[in-house]
């Protein structure tokens, strides 16, 4: 009875975690009385709630969600946009600033043409439709500058960290914005090429190494070594 | 290259097969995860001399559009064979074997995959067998399992697939190319190992209902064997890093 | 029937640092103009097959296998061996091939290969031959796509040529038109070593072994194969936009002196 499994152990799919007095959560399921994992990563138990937080997996939208996607095709009312979903999104016309009815196709070329990144936030979706994107909010638009990063969504909230923790301080030690979409597209956009640089291989490097302990650590230091500084912004001498 | 010769026994006087194998004895299997960039999940499988790729790619949109189902995902296999895979080489048009057993690789898979997460998109597994050496069917389906996994596919279990068969009137496990060639069954088995649910099973040969239930009892044993193997092999490289990273830390005297 | 290729699924952001970075001489992974990325050749791999080798180059695997088997001669070379090259753009091996029978990429990149190797005469045909009209050896190179990433010409070329290089056929002797084979093996006779580079021509510059996003970038693409005299004996150039004369002839230039370095590293890899 109770938990197969320790806490924070890797375990795989098929592999039986607990029996009797729990409840599944998330990448886990139950048949009669035992819950199995269902896909490949940590398991986490949050008071009688057995879930597994997944090394890898594609993204799903939420609604809410803040995603970085690229405009794929211009149609009549709208765009279809990649957001590295299984689902191609749709930003209608109507969830854009400043439109007048009907939208002539000229107009919607103008505002985001092909090959544009926008951001975007999720506002419908369901197992029935295509997921909606709107562009109408503080900080969303089209993005003009920065690098894009790619990294599996499944690590994006170690990203983030708890409370945003690792992500401030990666911005704040290389000294660039960092825009962070749910679906595993990140924007880094600093004024010196060498702190982009380094803010990318540090974004690489949580990917690769979110599921061990003390990565906050690992990764200033690791900033500090080729920026040096608490704070690096271009122009002071390192 | 050159002519092959029916060799004269496949067990010698000892029990040993060709390769020195008992006739319980798995051949020697290598399981490797992650090996392809592009791919969403990938693992290449060695067991004697099949030499096997694996590639999963999905969740994703389907093309063509039409063959998407409302309600859960698409499953797609294709096991394919190198056209130098084979002694005499091969041409790289599919043939019915080849598209045979992507159909039976496919069903031994799909329960085991959490399809209905994924409506309306394709999950698409490519087999490809660079060296083919007897039973490789069954290590594609291990290798299949890792990909999947891999991907970060959701899975009730692991399927775990191992051939039992029968030379020279003894029933044997795993058999090789020239074992299958010449020996008088073979039959491989798949196992979705959390379940003991058996989602593959062909047989060619001639056994007895004994001999039968002897083989399949070799056979589920083996694949639990292996279904081991695939969890190190899906778990290793983690692992690896973990103990990189803690070791990292240790070395400079650094806490948790 | 061709037609124009689908527009590169990348965002007009990145691709206009690509470009900015070359036009400053750098490439996205740190790479000069000039330079290949890491490459690695493991030869013998497939013991089935007569000769094999797998080519890691970046990220890109290619595979090639080469088999030797008997075969009818073509009827206006009927003294000479065959050679066939065969290249398989697998579904494994990106998220853009599909299955299917070879499209206009694969036979492209078949063909070129093929051309690199045929026309620098690497392998002496006349010494497959088994008996006049009736009977030779059939050379099957099968290059196979593993993992795309960019310059899938050159990988297949190199590992092409290296598992020729490999590549053992039996020892034999001809009695009565037959072939007998004996106890052995011998190589198969190779008399040069083609040595295929490949351009892209990005903005105004050109840069050597393209990855796949500065594929997806690029105008236009040239190849040349170089044997070890340092005689162009095949070319072919690729992409939508022109080349100017001068870029045509500075691009041979550059490719003549990449590809002894290329030469030495498959020798070696081939021992």
């Amino acid at each position: 009875m109770g938990l197969h499994v320790e806490k924070r152990q890797l375990v795989a799919p098929g592999e039986i975690v607990a029996e009797g007095g729990y409840f599944a959560g998330e990448n886990v399921y139950r048949e009669n009385d035992k819950i199995f994992a269902s896909r490949l990563g940590l398991l986490e138990v949050v008071g009688n709630r057995v879930h597994v937080v997944p090394i890898k997996g594609c993204y799903i939208p939420y609604i809410g969600d803040p995603v970085i996607g690229r405009i794929d095709d211009v149609g009549m009312s709208g765009w279809s946009v990649d957001i590295n979903a299984p689902y191609p999104a749709l930003l209608p016309a109507s969830e854009t600033f400043g439109h007048r009815q009907p939208f002539p196709k000229a107009d919607l070329t103008k505002m985001f043409d092909v090959g544009d990144l926008v951001l975007a936030k999720v506002i419908a979706f369901d197992r029935t439709r295509d997921p909606l994107i709107t562009v109408k909010g503080p900080e969303l638009g089209k993005a003009t500058s920065g690098r894009i990063v790619k990294i599996s969504p499944t690590k994006i909230p170690r990203l983030i960290g708890r409370k945003g923790s690792m992500i401030s301080t990666l911005k704040k030690q290389t000294g660039c914005q960092i825009m962070v979409g749910q679906n595993g597209i990140v924007l880094v956009s600093g004024k010196s090429p060498e702190g982009e640089r380094v803010a990318v291989s540090a974004i690489y490097m949580i990917e690769r190494e979110a599921h061990t302990r003390g990565l906050t650590d690992r990764i200033q230091e690791m900033i500090r070594k080729e920026l040096g500084g608490e704070e690096f912004v271009s122009g002071k001498a390192p | 290259m050159f002519q092959e010769k029916r060799p004269e026994r496949l067990i010698d006087l000892n029990g040993s097969r060709l390769d020195g194998r008992k006739l319980d004895q798995l051949r020697q299997i290598k399981l490797e995860v992650g090996v392809l960039d592009k791919a969403n999940g990938s693992a290449y499988v060695e067991q004697g001399k099949n030499r096997i790729l694996v590639a999963v790619y999905g969740p994703r949109e389907a093309h063509p559009k039409h063959i998407a189902l409302p309600d859960r995902a698409v499953v797609r296999c294709r096991y394919h064979m190198a056209p130098f895979s084979t002694e005499e080489r091969k041409s790289p048009a599919p043939s019915r074997r080849e598209m045979e057993l992507s159909k039976v690789i496919r069903e031994a898979l799909e329960p085991a995959i959490l399809s209905e997460n994924y409506p309306r998109t394709t999950i698409d597994i490519f087999i490809e067998v660079l060296q083919s050496d007897g039973g490789s069917r069954c290590a594609a389906i291990n290798g299949a399992s890792l990909a999947l996994a891999d991907a970060g596919i959701p899975m009730k279990s692991l399927v775990s697939a191992c051939a039992v068969g029968k030379i020279e009137g003894q029933i044997a496990l795993d058999l090789s190319d020239l074992e299958d060639k010449y020996g008088e069954a073979d039959m491989p088995i798949a196992l979705m190992t959390s379940f003991n649910k058996i989602t593959l099973v062909q047989m060619d040969g001639s056994l007895t209902l004994e001999e039968f239930a002897k083989a399949v009892d070799m056979a589920v044993d083996s694949c639990n064997q292996i279904h081991e193997m695939q969890k190190t092999a899906l778990k290793g490289e983690y692992l690896m890093i973990k103990e990189e990273v803690e070791e990292k830390e240790g070395s400079e005297g650094a806490g948790e | 029937m061709s037609s124009t290729p689908q527009r590169s699924p990348m965002a007009r952001i990145e691709q206009r640092s690509i470009v900015d970075m070359i036009s400053h001489g750098k490439r996205i992974d740190g790479r000069s103009l000039t330079d290949y990325r890491d490459l690695k050749i493991e030869v013998g791999i497939i013991e089935k097959a007569n000769g094999s080798a797998q080519v890691f180059l970046g990220k890109t695997k290619v595979m090639v296998g080469v088999k030797v088997e008997t075969g009818d001669p073509f009827p206006d070379t009927p003294n000479e061996g065959i050679l066939t090259v065969n290249a398989e753009l697998v579904p494994l091996a990106s998220p853009s091939f599909e299955a299917g029978p070879p499209d206009e990429n694969s036979i492209e990149l078949a063909r070129v290969v093929d051309r690199g190797v045929r026309e620098s005469k690497a392998i002496d045909l006349e010494q497959l031959c088994v008996e006049p009209s009736k009977k030779v050896f059939v050379v099957f190179v099968d290059i196979y796509v593993l993992d795309h990433d960019g310059n899938l010409i050159d990988a297949s070329a190199i590992a092409s040529l290296a598992a020729l290089l490999n590549a053992r056929m039996s020892n034999y002797e001809i009695k009565d038109g037959e072939v007998i084979f004996r106890p052995g093996y011998r190589p198969l006779p190779i008399k040069n070593r083609p040595i295929t580079v490949t351009l892209a021509k990005i903005g105004n510059s050109l840069v050597v072994d393209p990855c796949l996003e500065e594929e997806q970038v690029m105008s236009a693409r040239l190849t040349a194969a170089i044997d070890e005299s340092g005689r162009v004996c095949a070319m072919q150039k690729g992409g939508v936009e022109g080349l100017t004369i001068e870029e045509l002839k500075a691009a041979v230039q550059i490719i003549s002196k990449k590809a002894n370095v290329i030469r030495e590293k498959i020798s070696e890899a081939a021992r």
